[in-house]
């Protein structure tokens, strides 16, 4: 029988997923452009060059020792894709320059994008094929795909899409058909290049964006062909959005995992997804920037107490992306603070 | 004559909420036979829209429904009432930024508050750089700058804007609102605003408070 404290983070994240207990609860640092930093070079530098995101996600694993190694980069590298542009900033996340659709009429001519000729996710395919060279089947390597339903977001901007979304059924249904097409093949071809599990990341689902009845009726479907057309396991996540309200729809629907927000009630979460879906949160990015050694291991220890037993938890932000400003003493911390509330079978209080 | 203001304020929240425009326009022409133009913007349309940036805030609402209430309101506000003849009578300059960030949802929301409260709003687009901006406020001679923010840099860079400002003598007050604010309450006082709107209703509050402040 294996040992529990030789878990390899492979081992110790399927276990959980099964909702068993591993040896410890696992733990991913959603670093992105935080790779650059820690490299010393600059975020846009470091996103050019396939090299630079593989050393420094295997750098950073090795500092913070965390449970898996990710693939993205930035969520424009897919409009980059469609023909749109990204904007690169010394101190944050590149964002999506001008939408592609200068109106909703455009979408009557937009046409699928072949993945094979975007250099931008050409490149996080070459990362995914270095970083499973280098791990093996050691280490999930989690791939992300833009979900079809918040794509458009980027496409045509937030205002637009609102509008198209409430008042232009015909087109919002056309630029859905055009989005799964390519969210299927972009997540499949992640998958085939040696990704572990997709992040479908879903923001504008969350209740906090639009109403639980208008996501169901419209992003929901979208997501239940997704889950047919991906051929791995997916992770919802909607940012720093809510999710208690959609769980009954989203816990039974063949996802494999589900971020939460900072802002919800961990047992309450944990409760709607006991033995179901394994959960992925919660802290809050944004307040991590401040947080000292105590306040670091006190938010561990909630998340862990109030979603840990029986496995089906691995901590993370709730935002599935670290900032840039959070100090690198926070990262540490946080495996220490795993190490110490972390390990099975869990103390309670 | 004791008006029941109550009644149109139920009905435009729910007509607003349904992404009803047909009905806020038969609404607010009910309205307007018995209000005035200036009670119809500051007794029913702001309040319906305060208390749905209440209901967002309370998680019972969705921000999508807070957006498209903040843009069917201006559409109607300004083509039923000609806009122009229903501005409040105490104009301070206000403008609205996003500094450094191109999420512009936010700002488009606080923008049709704040145009259909009655004020004329200037618009300084999105992805502005910090020096950039504070040459267009000192320019303006600004009285109230709306920054609104999706990202944590930009939040951020509120705080030079404000400490800037404060440099060169101008008497701006900056008010600050977004996803960062919302979720680390001390960024507030981290970058020195004068105000936080938690959502895009509170900054009417905030303007007829800076307002009467100004006015002592």
């Amino acid at each position: 029988m294996q040992s529990k404290s030789s878990m390899t983070s492979m081992q110790r994240v399927l276990t959980t997923l099964s909702h068993r207990e591993p040896d410890r609860v696992p733990y991913f640092l959603f670093l992105t452009m935080y790779g650059a930093k820690v490299l010393g070079i600059s975020i846009e530098d470091y996103f050019s060059k396939v090299d630079n995101v593989v050393e420094g996600q295997l750098e950073m694993r090795r500092r913070y020792r965390h449970d898996s190694l990710l693939a993205f980069g930035y969520a424009s590298a897919e409009l980059e894709a469609w023909g749109g542009e990204t904007i690169f900033y010394p101190d944050g996340p590149p964002n999506a320059a001008a939408p592609i659709l200068a109106n909703v009429e455009a979408i009557d001519q937009l046409v699928l994008p072949d993945i094979s000729k975007a250099q931008s996710l050409q490149r996080t395919l070459q990362v995914i094929e270095k970083l499973k060279l280098h791990v093996a089947d050691e280490v999930p390597i989690i791939g992300v795909v833009l979900s079809p339903f918040s794509m458009p977001i980027l496409q045509l901007g937030f205002e637009r899409y609102l509008q198209l979304l409430h008042f232009d059924k015909p087109r919002f249904n056309r630029l859905m058909w055009l989005n799964e097409k390519f969210c299927g093949q972009w997540a499949n071809a992640q998958l085939a290049a040696g990704a572990t599990a997709i992040g479908y990341f879903d923001p504008l689902a969350s209740p906090t964006m639009i109403p639980r009845e208008t996501y169901l009726a419209s992003g929901y479907q979208t997501f239940k062909r997704m889950l047919g057309e991906i051929n791995g396991a997916i992770a919802v996540h909607m940012a720093s959005g809510k999710t208690l309200s959609l769980l009954p729809d989203l816990v039974n629907s063949g996802a494999a995992l589900m971020g939460f927000s900072a802002e919800e009630n961990i047992p309450d979460i944990k409760a709607a997804c006991r033995n179901k879906v394994t959960l992925l949160g919660n802290f809050n990015g944004i307040a991590m920037r401040h947080w000292d050694e105590q306040e670091t291991k006190r938010q561990v220890k909630l998340i862990i107490d109030g979603a840990g037993q029986g496995g089906g938890l691995i901590v993370a932000d709730n935002h599935g992306e670290i900032p840039w400003q959070t100090p690198e003493q926070v990262l540490y911390w946080i495996g220490e603070a795993i190490e110490q509330f972390g390990s099975y079978p869990l103390k309670v209080n | 004559m004791n008006i029941d203001y109550s009644k149109y304020i139920t009905e435009l929240q729910g007509a607003l909420l349904n992404t009803d425009r047909l009905a806020v326009e038969e609404i607010i022409a009910d309205a307007l036979g018995e209000l005035s133009k200036l009670d119809l913007l500051e007794k029913v349309v702001t309040t319906a829209l305060a208390a749905i940036g209440d209901a967002w805030q309370k998680g019972d609402v969705a921000l999508s429904q807070v957006y498209m209430s903040g843009v069917i309101c201006e559409e109607i506000i300004s083509k039923i009432m000609r806009a122009k003849a229903v501005m409040q009578t105490t104009q301070p300059k206000i403008a609205i930024a996003v500094l450094e960030d191109q999420h512009q949802l936010g700002k488009r929301m606080v923008s049709s508050v704040v145009r259909a409260a009655g004020y004329a709003l200037i618009d300084y687009g999105a992805g502005i750089g910090a020096e950039q901006l504070i040459e267009k406020v000192l320019k303006d001679k600004i009285d109230i700058l709306l920054l609104s923010a999706l990202m944590l840099p930009s939040a951020l860079k509120a705080g030079y804007v404000c400490e800037k400002l404060r440099e060169l003598g101008a008497a701006t007050k900056v008010v600050v609102g977004g996803a960062p604010f919302r979720l680390d309450p001390r960024l507030v006082e981290e970058v020195s605003a004068y105000a936080f709107g938690y959502n895009a209703s509170d900054v009417i509050g905030i303007i007829e408070q800076a307002v009467s402040a100004d006015a002592k």
